[in-house]
């Protein structure tokens, strides 16, 4: 307080000795005023730094997601579903909210990173929602953490970028990292139970494809299963561009499992569901798909009806987003009439909800100073988000953990029978959990 | 007296180069033999003691199996067959490797898509899978056809006579160029085709295979036959052999050259529609990536037969897609190497690199034409 009455007398000095100096008096005058408090409550003690957004200008945030290639089913609705929560979220304090063109994470590391490094070139960027795969978030979670940014992703689900849910944190863990989609653990544990205690099979075996996310969701399901008492009777890993699945599904054969997990993704996905019935010692083996291939272009091949697929609860029912009032039903109108179809992907509402939590995050974390520009504590949105409990979201009620897992986890199991009625198969749930 | 200590030193190394490239065989054959061994051992009775040093885990694999095996690996190897034909043929009248031939292959494959999925919603699909089939083997022929001569006149003939490296360098440019026009025609995502007739299917005694997989093997080797007919015994395959043999010489005897290297890309382009349309039979379904891979493989497989060398094509292109299928569990696992099945395309690649370790030029022998052999 000293210092700033000093000051307050230093400019009051300075602005006589102007003023002697022959006019500009009403110079002076604002000098006087902007050193008086001005900050309204805000979340962050300035640690990572501000941003301030001159007046007339857009709060810059990104989207991160694949939106190429085969797996671009899971990430155009996730860039959508942030384009949409701008829109309906408005504008904080004034100021509009600016996503950019939306960044492509190839689902790959290399894809990730390089989108990471353009990301934080900008030093006006406060968050982004993405990636959509975990293995570009492992390669961007870092470079984002490094530069006081935040990224909430819709869709990683590996144990890796948060935590073991047991508060041991992942290898790839890194502050200010936050997710609405499920830890792996949740999932992998959930189809474990599904098979073990639902189906009853008690011998099972499981693909990855060797990306962190299938890998990791493979390895977990593989614990859990074991930890039940079931037996893993193959664990084997193919190439993503493979084809010819008959040599892995040979190896699994000579196990004789009852069951099979194959958290991959598509078109991999579609050769297992196609090819496994045909191979010799596999003829009656359950097959349950991950959530990866819980999307339209999979589930309306022939070969994909009668399997279980595994995914996040879609039932969002009357679930309302406290942010922007909208629920599932208003988000879908509005995603039709402004891109022309419906979502493919599973994740539009985590989506949602990650961008909505972070313009929230932004809002508390910033006030309006005397230039009229918005100024935003980078660490106050890391604050915010890290005491997030009880949010309501489409999802339904996101409570953040320590190492960033927000998601209102539930997991469903559905069975489909019709590939002609995506709708009756998303319905036909036949486990949940927890 | 500088030189002639260089040309001791470089005779020198080239001894022990010798030396490592004749362990490399060795080994390499080695591995094989006590793989095979292993397997073997263990087929026969898994508590023997060399099948248990091999492998103490090994379980080995029932007959139904190691069939399954054999003929996924051959429906494959015929795809790459008949793509590798693509590549050897315009190696062969050229003397270029067209790393874009992967993409017509694709183009052919997403024509089918198309084609069979409007007939699936008019109906035809269903009532007259024969008739249905036998249109889009048409019209996949022809778009990749297209392709090919299309591909040829824009981005090859302008450049005939420039440097090698420049028409390759061209050519990966034209494969990116496919890929992306594929996008945004197509969207990205991975299509599919429609369902099957049960009929197709099924499997078929006496040896218990899919019709699919005998069809793919049975147009596969048609496609081949109609082929080499067509070179062997038509006016036009005798100009195609006489332009692989020498372009001058051939102009001068009243060949039209251009109309040579036309035909011989949109052949390699046939070949590589009915490759597409195979490949959507038995896979179902088709990316914008899916020439790549089968690209890589397929040069591959016509480098393993002799490039330029038509037979050979074929034979390298089910040599591989045999090994990459057979190898993992017949040869890796029995010696206890874990993940073998992520090791599918290293036993494709590294079949590539056995070859041409002990046979350079290839199982049936290079063909080269006049001017390279000079």
């Amino acid at each position: 307080m000293s210092g700033r009455l000093a000051f307050s007398g230093a400019a009051i000095a300075f602005a006589l000795l102007a003023a002697g100096c022959g006019g500009g008096s009403e110079d002076a005058e604002p000098a006087v005023t902007a050193s008086a408090p001005a900050q309204p409550d805000h979340t962050g003690d300035g640690s990572l730094g501000t941003v301030e957004v001159p007046a007339g200008e857009a709060v810059q945030i990104r989207s991160l997601n694949a939106i190429s290639a085969d797996v671009a089913a899971l990430g155009i609705p996730n860039q959508r579903g942030v384009e949409l929560a701008i829109a309906d979220y408005g504008a904080i304090r004034g100021f509009d909210v600016d996503m950019g063109t939306g960044l492509d994470d190839l689902c790959s590391a290399d894809g990730g990173q390089a989108a990471a490094q353009t990301i934080v070139a900008d030093d006006q960027v406060i968050g982004v929602i993405g990636t959509s795969c975990s293995g570009a978030a492992v390669a961007a979670s870092p470079l984002i953490s490094a530069a006081g940014m935040v990224m909430i992703s819709p869709s990683n689900t590996s144990p890796s970028l948060t935590s073991d849910l047991a508060g041991t944190p992942g290898e790839s863990y890194h502050p200010g990292y936050y997710r609405t989609s499920q830890n792996d653990l949740i999932q992998g544990e959930a189809v474990a139970r599904f098979v073990y205690e639902d189906l009853g099979l008690t011998t099972a075996a499981t693909i990855h494809d060797g990306d962190p996310y299938t890998q990791g969701l493979a390895q977990s399901f593989s614990d859990s299963y074991q930890s039940l008492g079931g037996q893993i009777v193959g664990f084997a890993g193919i190439n993503k561009e493979d084809t010819d699945m008959v040599p892995v599904l040979t190896e699994f054969a000579a196990g004789a499992p009852q069951a099979l997990f194959f958290p991959i993704f598509q078109p991999a996905g579609d050769f297992i569901a196609d090819q496994a019935p045909e191979v010799p010692g596999l003829e009656n083996t359950v097959l349950v798909a991950g959530a990866a291939l819980l999307v339209d272009s999979f589930m309306q091949l022939p070969q994909s009806e009668g399997l279980y697929i595994t995914g996040p609860d879609l039932r969002y029912g009357a679930n309302t987003n406290q942010s922007t009032g909208k629920d599932a039903e208003a988000f879908l109108t509005a995603y039709e009439a402004t891109y022309g179809s419906p979502p493919e992907g599973a994740y539009w509402a985590h989506s949602y909800d990650a961008a909505t939590l972070l313009l929230d995050a932004i809002k508390a974390a910033s006030w309006i100073n005397d230039d009229g520009a918005l100024v935003i504590d980078r660490a106050g949105v890391r604050q915010h988000l890290d005491g997030v409990t009880g949010y309501q979201g489409i999802t339904g009620t996101l409570t953040c953990d320590d190492f960033g897992d927000c998601s209102a986890a539930r997991l469903t199991v559905i069975r489909h029978d019709d590939k002609d009625d995506l709708d009756a198969s998303k319905s036909n749930i036949v486990f949940q959990y927890p | 007296m500088t030189l002639g200590i260089r040309r001791r030193g470089a005779s020198r190394s080239r001894t022990r180069i010798d030396w490592f490239l004749t362990g490399l065989r060795v080994v390499a054959l080695g591995v094989i033999v006590i793989g095979l061994a292993a397997f073997i051992a263990q087929q026969v009775n898994s508590d023997n003691p060399f099948a248990r040093w091999a492998n103490p885990d090994a379980t080995g694999l029932t007959g139904a199996q190691i069939q399954g095996l054999v003929v996924a690996g051959l429906s494959q190897g015929a795809m790459y067959g008949l793509i590798a034909l693509g590549y050897s043929m315009v190696y062969g009248v050229l003397g270029f490797i067209n790393f874009a031939h992967g993409e017509v292959f694709m183009v052919g494959a997403m024509t089918g898509m198309i084609a069979s999925n409007k007939l699936a919603d008019a109906g035809a699909w269903e009532s007259n899978f024969i008739g249905s089939l036998v249109l889009i083997v048409l019209l996949a022929t022809i778009a990749s056809t297209a392709t090919a001569v299309v591909m040829e006149r824009v981005a090859y003939r302008p450049l005939r006579g420039s440097p090698f490296l420049v028409a390759l360098i061209t050519s990966i440019g034209v494969s990116f160029f496919i890929q992306n026009v594929s996008v945004v025609l197509l969207g990205p995502g991975a299509k599919a085709y429609p369902g099957l007739p049960e009929w197709l299917t099924a499997k078929y005694t006496p040896l218990d295979i899919q019709g699919t997989r005998i069809l793919v093997i049975a147009v596969a080797a048609l496609s081949m036959a109609l082929l080499w007919f067509m070179v062997e015994r038509t006016r036009m395959g005798r100009s195609m052999r006489a332009v692989a043999e020498d372009k001058e010489i051939a102009a001068l005897m009243g060949i039209n050259v251009d109309r040579t290297i036309v035909t011989t890309f949109a052949v390699g382009g046939a070949m590589a529609g009915v490759a597409g349309i195979l490949w959507g039979l038995l896979f179902r379904s088709v990316v914008h990536t899916t020439g790549f891979l089968p690209g890589i493989k397929a040069f591959s497989a016509a480098v393993v037969g002799g490039i330029g060398n038509m037979g050979g094509a074929m034979a390298g292109g089910l040599t591989l897609g045999t090994a990459e299928a057979v190898g993992p569990l017949m040869i890796l696992e029995p010696l206890g190497v874990s993940g073998v099945s992520q090791l599918r395309d290293a036993v494709a690649f590294a079949v590539l690199i056995l070859v041409l370790l002990i046979r350079p030029s290839g199982l049936f022998g290079e063909r080269l034409s006049a001017q390279d052999r000079a």
